[in-house]
């Protein structure tokens, strides 16, 4: 893709810039994947009760990294009995020791982060310079925080010496596999809890490589325990009757399953869903930045964000000038293999995704909203799809209704901030919103009348661990990170 | 060159109310997005023969500078024969854009570089404070462009700026352009560190480019904080936004603190990917700097040979 020019009369023809990067692949040999892994059970690598395995590829090349068991109820049973023996030494030791673990844990994800940065992208097909600026140390940044609240539970407000709830069943996405689990696992630890964590059918390998660095911290066997499979194993682990804490996050359907399934049980739950994002500019906003921040919002990790800015609201006053500049810069974005350090749009994870964004967006152009992509070559092999703005769109269109968990972006426009709001909170979902606008007053205002989770001002998808996370409405409940994020693993 | 402002803008500078209206309804910069773009685009892993592009491209983009009170003839033609022949062993190696000095030392640099293509670039305006009467400046400009001067890069009144006076800025810019006369190129230096926000280098950006700078500026060089990846993106920015408004076509110059080929490099890719490949030429974009030259040689000579050498296998000068 190359920038298209506005002034014809002295530009060179698209893709004719002299300064073509050239390849600058990370090494994929920093990282040695196993031809095949076992279960992570009571700290040892053991193969699934019934022998079974199954493959997990890399999406930009659809060639088999490796082959991982596949757990089934025997041996969910045992993860679990391992987590409820481990529960009973792990929560009794002093906070200060817990944090120990969870510090070691941190550090190792640091020293690592290179093999780790490697394998999240071959795993999952995001861009190298995502999973290592951005997945990795997120995910380090998560347990050095919880490692701090370990020994001052006390003081988080929950009371002067709050429990832990047992034995937590953890099921996690597959769009940000590592970072997941640390936002599953360094809460669970610190609290005192124990954990059976499953991670995501497409994307266990970097679940698997923290079990190594689990050993390495010297964390005492069966305080986490990792369960690779499918949706039967998921559902295996959130009703296996000895688990207290389920905690989910992925689609909304799969979240609603679960919480009929625990319902009437004795397990707390927290899930955190899906999400259809409004990224609201105003006329007064500062543009380029904005520009930015809608690119960001929706075409990091290739729109596969739950909390992705996918409903661009623009005020009609600007939008022209704005979706100008916006498909400007889209041309800008460089996709392809996402082991190269300057590629910004890697593959889409599975071809099951790569198909529902296909349908999704075939719809939006059925329903009669006009489709835009960049001039882009896309690889022969893998999973991949263009950067796709639809202009036209209007809350009837299924393309501002649906979540389609890919690099499409729907551009809806507004004329005054109460039609705004009412746009942006008009979606069964409740995850994610961005306001732009350089007046303060306007900001505070309309970001009160937002019912989402969380709502960025003049800047979309930034996370911290102190900063708590989680949905309003069909986007799930519960919270995660944060002093508020501890709750979910207290028995307060 | 353009000799008069652009017609889509032609009213702006009508009067202080207009104007003022005009560079305060430009949109505002978010601070923490700029530099956090900025930051990202610094993040492209440039190697190979991209980079063997980018440092020649470079090297050729260097206005190669002393603005010193210690500076002499002789030291202004050592510059000159540097900026000639960068590299004596390998005459591959391009020559620099121009030589920057002051105005007294243009006429020795104009006699050292001849008619070689190398320009004579020369401060005026009562560099660097700006701090004297408008005939005061508008002499230095005059004797500069009498001397053989290419090209005159004249600092903004940044007290009128910072006081809201811009249509004297626009005026003073106006009365410069004229007495370059069509023989000199214009740069306008904002002094960005004196500016200090980035709205006030957005404003100012626009206000240089309506009132006929061919070149915008970031800084003299004399401040605590000159070119940034942030303020040189936002003025990337403003050409490549002017250039859609106006169809014309605007340079831009860092200057002053880029000393190695990394930042060299993030300022190219600052340069591809915002104002875009038309500006990828040193008649669009330049470096103020004097010790990159340096680092730039050393670098290619890496490239080159597969060795580093070291600040001894290059000329100091």
């Amino acid at each position: 893709m190359a920038s298209p020019h506005s002034d014809p009369s002295s530009a060179p023809a698209a893709g004719a810039s002299p300064f073509a990067y050239a390849p600058a692949p990370e090494s994929r040999a920093v990282v040695d994947i196993a031809p095949s892994y076992g279960l992570f059970v009571d700290g040892e690598f053991t193969e699934a009760a019934d022998g079974k395995v199954f493959k997990t590829i890399a999406p930009a090349t659809e060639e088999v990294l490796s082959e991982v068991a596949q757990a089934g109820e025997e041996d969910v049973e045992r993860a679990v009995r391992a987590a409820r023996r481990a529960f009973e030494k792990w929560s009794a030791l002093p906070g200060s020791a817990r944090a120990k673990y969870l510090f070691r844990i941190a550090r190792i994800i640091q020293e690592r982060s290179r093999e780790l940065a490697v394998l999240e992208t071959l795993d999952n097909g995001k861009p190298i310079k995502e999973t290592r600026d951005f997945d990795v140390p997120q995910a380090a940044a998560h347990f050095f925080y919880h490692a701090g609240w370990a020994d001052k539970l006390a003081h988080a407000g929950y009371g002067p010496d709050p429990r832990p709830v047992g034995v937590a069943a953890q099921v996690i996405p597959w769009n940000f596999p590592l970072l997941m689990l640390a936002w599953k696992i360094a809460p669970a630890l610190a609290t005192g809890n124990t954990v059976v964590l499953k991670p995501a059918e497409t994307t266990p390998l970097s679940a698997l490589f923290f079990a190594d660095v689990c050993r390495q911290a010297g964390l005492p066997k069966g305080v986490v325990n990792i369960v690779t499979g499918d949706g039967s194993t998921g559902a295996a682990l959130v009703s296996h009757p000895d688990v207290d804490k389920v905690a989910f996050t992925g689609s909304t359907e799969v979240g609603k399953a679960i919480a009929r399934q625990v319902a009437g049980t004795r397990k707390k739950v927290t899930l955190e869903l899906g999400g259809k994002g409004a990224n609201i500019v105003f006329d007064d906003a500062p543009i380029d930045q904005a520009v930015e921040g809608i690119v960001t919002g929706i075409f990091f990790n290739q729109g596969q964000v739950c909390c992705a800015g996918s409903r661009l609201l623009v005020q009609e006053s600007v939008a022209e000038e704005l979706i100008a500049s916006l498909k400007r810069r889209l041309g800008t974005l460089r996709l392809g293999d996402p082991l190269d350090k300057n590629t910004d749009i890697g593959a889409i994870n599975s071809a099951q995704q790569l198909a529902k964004i296909r349908e999704l967006t075939g719809i939006g152009e059925a329903e009669g909203a006009e489709r835009w992509s960049p001039e882009c070559e896309l690889p022969s092999s893998g999973y991949w799809f263009a950067p796709t703005l639809f202009t036209g769109v209007s809350q009837a269109h299924t393309v501002a209704q649906d979540e389609i968990f890919g690099p499409v972006l729907s551009v809806l426009t507004f004329r005054t901030p109460g039609e705004a709001v009412a746009k942006a909170n008009n979606t069964p979902y409740g995850l994610s919103a961005g306001v732009w606008t350089e007046k303060g007053s306007r900001m505070l205002a309309v970001a009160d009348r937002l019912r989402a989770g969380v709502v960025w001002a003049n800047t979309f998808n930034k996370f911290d661990p102190t900063s708590p996370f989680g949905g309003y409405k069909e986007s799930g409940y519960g919270r995660e990170g944060g002093r508020h994020g501890l709750e979910a693993y207290l028995d307060v | 060159m353009s000799t008069s402002t652009p017609p889509p803008l032609a009213d702006v500078a009508a009067s202080d109310g207009t104007l003022r209206r005009f560079l305060h309804g430009l949109p505002g910069v978010d601070p923490v997005g700029l530099e956090a773009r900025a930051a990202a685009l610094g993040t492209r892993s440039i190697k190979t023969t991209a980079k063997a592009y980018a440092i020649d491209l470079a090297i050729s983009m260097i206005d190669l500078t002393t603005l010193e009170g210690a500076d002499t003839p002789g030291k202004v033609r050592s510059l000159a024969a540097k900026a000639l022949r960068p590299e004596p062993s390998d005459r591959a190696t391009p020559a620099t854009a121009a030589v920057c000095v002051y105005p007294d030392m243009a006429a020795t640099a104009r006699a050292a570089l001849g008619d070689s293509g190398v320009k004579v670039a020369s401060v005026a305006t009562a560099f660097p404070a700006g701090r004297a009467a408008l005939d005061v400046k508008l002499a230095d400009v005059r004797s500069a462009v009498a001397a053989g001067a290419d090209e005159i890069d004249m600092v903004i009144d940044r007290g009128a700026f910072l006081a809201g006076d811009y249509l004297k800025v626009y005026e003073e810019i106006r009365a410069v352009r004229a007495e370059c006369d069509g023989q000199a190129r214009l740069k306008v230096i904002f002094e960005t560190g004196e500016l200090s926000t980035y709205d006030n280098i957005r404003r100012a950006s626009w206000l240089g480019m309506i009132a006929g700078a061919d070149f915008i500026k970031t800084s003299t060089g004399k401040v605590g904080t000159n070119a940034t990846p942030a303020n040189t993106l936002l003025m990337l920015e403003a050409v490549r936004d002017f250039r859609a408004a106006t169809g014309v076509q605007i340079g831009v110059k860092p200057a002053g603190g880029i000393r190695t080929t990394k930042d060299a490099i993030k300022y190219l890719v600052l340069v591809n990917e915002t104002a875009g490949p038309d500006w990828l030429d040193n008649h669009w974009f330049r470096f103020g700097a004097s010790s990159l030259l340096n680092d730039l040689l050393m670098q290619r000579q890496k490239l080159r040979t597969g060795r580093y050498s070291g600040p001894d296998y290059v000329t100091v000068d």
